[in-house]
Order: structure tokens, then sequence, then C-alpha cells
């Protein structure tokens, strides 16, 4: 089961600073010219976060700290994202909210 | 294994926040070059290092420990260690991370070089010394912004307190830091920061300088852009002004300039498998062009010599722009 969390697209990610996921049309560009070329940075971390799969974004902790933040596919986004940003607030977000134990 | 992240990015924070860097680097001995250039201290125009090239012998003794450590029992008691540093100035960092005189002294003579070009230029400049501080880009990047916004107001004080307006750099992470970022945390914000790769290309190498060819190099390099310079900063034709007019010929590999490929470097702190990989297919690529391979990033340096293992050969452009590889030497 996904469970949607609205307050992380929202207050959360905003609080933090420009965080705009949201313009991603999910063309997959950006994935297929990533030096990292993993299947999950950066086009399903960008989707996990604008839907706020908060828990999704926790489980992909390696993917968001192994970004290289090389710019590659922000250069080539063809809705002008801000990936790198995005992943940066990513990281600052995933410090400042450790998974909490049930 | 990788190593636990929050305890690594929180290690780095707290040097950062507590000593102004982010690994303990000797400054007597990183601000020996000035010295004995007898630069003036603060003034109008300075030459600002960030301690980007003399820092990245430590990171890299750094990570090879890493490399060991994420793989060991000992990784997860991290934690412990950052308990420990915090009480304790560099804490055990000095001595693990220490790199040998033959590790340092290249790095080390990257900011002497740059100073001695701008001297040539005819640009006048005074340097920070002890004040010199690192930029905080690695912890800024990992997302520790309340860190860095601390840190960028100290290093603005100092900027205020020296009567600098002009603040030439050396290496891209920290151009960007206190060109693109700093302004985002310090309001006003009015120094004109540029690299000298920049201020040098705007004022030409001196007329008959060509040393490329007196740098026991073949004549012609393959370029590797820096993703920050190329693509944060829009720095990509200086470079190639500069190595031309250094009687160089410019080799394009398949991915350059805006779309130059990563050398895998900032993934080194954690995880130095991915950074590896990375680095190799870049090599692969460079080595297609040329044999030769001029890089204007200490990361970018240090990440694609170690994956080239000999097979290419990988300079600064500083070095490249001096010439004669034995007046690069700094003093051990």
């Amino acid at each position: 089961m996904t469970t949607l969390t609205p307050s992380l697209i929202g207050p959360e990610l905003a609080a933090l600073g420009d965080f705009d996921a949201q313009a991603c049309m999910n063309c997959g560009i950006c994935t297929a010219i990533c030096p990292l070329s993993t299947d999950v940075l950066p086009r399903r971390l960008m989707r996990y976060a604008a839907l706020g799969m908060a828990e999704r974004v926790r489980q992909e902790e390696e993917a968001v700290f192994s970004c290289l933040l090389c710019r590659s596919c922000e250069e080539n986004c063809p809705a002008g994202v801000h990936i790198t940003e995005n992943v940066r607030l990513l990281r600052r977000w995933l410090l400042e909210h450790p998974r909490r134990l049930n | 294994m990788a190593l636990p992240t929050r305890e690594v990015v929180g290690l780095l924070s707290d040097n950062l926040r507590m000593r102004g860097s982010v690994l303990p680097v000797p400054v007597r001995r990183a601000t020996h070059w000035a010295r004995e250039m007898g630069l003036p201290k603060g003034g109008d125009t300075v030459l600002y290092t960030g301690m980007m090239y003399q820092i990245v012998p430590y990171l890299e003794r750094l990570g090879r420990l890493q490399a060991r450590l994420g793989g060991s029992p000992l990784g997860p008691y991290l934690g412990l260690a950052r308990v420990a540093n915090r009480a304790v100035r560099g804490f055990g960092m000095r001595a693990v991370a220490r790199p040998r005189p033959a590790e340092r002294s290249e790095f080390e003579a990257v900011p002497a070089n740059v100073a001695r070009l701008l001297v040539q230029a005819g640009v006048v400049f005074g340097y920070l010394y002890e004040d010199d501080l690192y930029s905080g880009a690695l912890t800024y990047d990992m997302g520790s912004d309340a860190v860095v916004a601390a840190h960028a107001q100290r290093v603005a004080a100092v900027l205020r307190s020296n009567h600098v307006r002009h603040v030439i750099t050396i290496d891209p992470h920290t151009t960007t830091m206190l060109r693109s970022v700093f302004p985002r945390f310090v309001q006003p914000y009015d120094f004109d920061v540029r690299s000298y790769l920049e201020v040098l290309a705007e004022r030409g190498l001196p007329a008959g300088h060509r040393p490329g060819t007196e740098a026991g190099s073949s004549g012609e390099v393959v370029v590797h852009d820096s993703c920050v310079y190329a693509r944060y900063e829009g720095v990509v034709e200086a470079p190639r002004q500069l190595l031309t007019q250094a009687g160089l010929a410019v080799r394009e590999p398949e991915r350059a300039g805006r779309q130059t490929w990563c050398c895998g470097g900032p993934a080194e702190s954690l995880y130095p498998a991915k950074a590896a990989a990375v680095a190799s297919e870049r090599v692969e690529q460079l080595r297609a062009a040329g044999t030769e391979c001029v890089t204007m990033c200490p990361i970018c340096l240090v990440n694609l010599r170690k994956a080239a293992k000999g097979s290419i050969a990988v300079r600064d452009i500083s070095e490249y722009l001096m010439g004669a590889r034995a007046e690069t030497k700094a003093p051990v």
C-alpha cells in the first residue's frame, strides 16, 4: 500500500526552498542521461516527491545522497525543472525529518 | 555497505560550524606560498582559494579510510567518532586523514601557480592568509543549509573587514559558492566574484607566452569541463581560449562544454564505488579523444587520475598555463 503525505509537497518541502518537481512532465530524459544510470534518479524520485510519497522518498535515501548534482539532467530538461536543487532540498528534508519508529 | 549518511554529513557540518573547515588543514602550510610571494593581507582585490585544492588530498585520504570502514563492523560506530570530534579539535581526523607530502605538494602548488599567472597578467591583488576560509561547498551539497548560512555570514564579514570588493577564485566549487550561493544567505552581498580563468581570458596571456608545449606535453590536450564551471557558472570558453593561447591544440571529448560528463567525485565521500564507476566511464570518453587530459577542478583531477590508472595523463590547467613542470613544485 502506498501512503500519500500531502504535507510533504505542501508545507514541508515548500518551506525549505523553491521545490518545483510538480513541473515535471515525466518524459524521462533526465534518467536517460544520468551518469549514475539508476532507475530511480531522478525521474521516479521527482514523481515520489511531487505526489507526496514520503515513505518512498525515505526508502530511496541512498539514491538521494548518491546524486552527483552534476546538472546534466537539468541542462536537458524540457520543462526547466530545477532538478538538482530539488534533490538538494530532499537531502535537507531527509536530514531534518528522520524516520520515526512505530 | 555505505557509511551512515547522517553521521558523515553531521561530522562534516560540525567541523564547518566549529572550525570553519570540513577537515583540519594546517593553515600555515597551506598559506606558505603567499608569504613567500610577499602578498599583502586583504585589499580591494584578493585571491581566494577557499582551501579547495589544499583540502583535496585530505578528502582523498579520508575517502580511502571510508572505503575500508564502510565494509567493516566499525562503520556503525561513526556516531561515537562524531561525538568525540565535537569535544576534541580534529579528533583522530588529522592523524587518519593526513596525506603524504608528495600527495599534498601538487595540490598546494596550484594556488602559487595561479598567483604567478595573475602577477604576469598585471593583476594587483592581496591574500587573506588565515582568513582564506573553506567555502562550505561539501556541506551545502549535503543539504546542511543552516550551517552554510552561518558560514556565509562569517566569510562575508571577513571580506568586509579586509576591505575586499573583488574576489578571484581558483576552483569551480568556491566560485559557485561565493558567486551564486552566498548571495542567498547574505544581504546585501556586494562582492564581485570571478574565476582566475575568466580574469586571465579577459586580459589574455602575455604576448609570446606559449608555455603549453614546454610542460612535457605532446601539444594536444583533451578538455574535461567541470560540471560546476560549465553548467552552474557558464565558464566554458575561457579555459579553451587560454589553452590555445598557451600554444596547445584543444581536443573535445564525446561530452564537452555544457554537456560535460561528471568525474564522479561528488559521490566519493558517501559512495566511493559509484564515484569510481562514473569516473571510469569518463576516462574512456577522454581516452578516445587523446592521451593528455586537462582538468580545472581539484575533485575532477584526483578522481579522473585515480580512474585512469596511468592510461592517460591528467593535469590541472594551471600547470599547462605555467609551463615547465619543475617550476610548479611548492616547498614540502
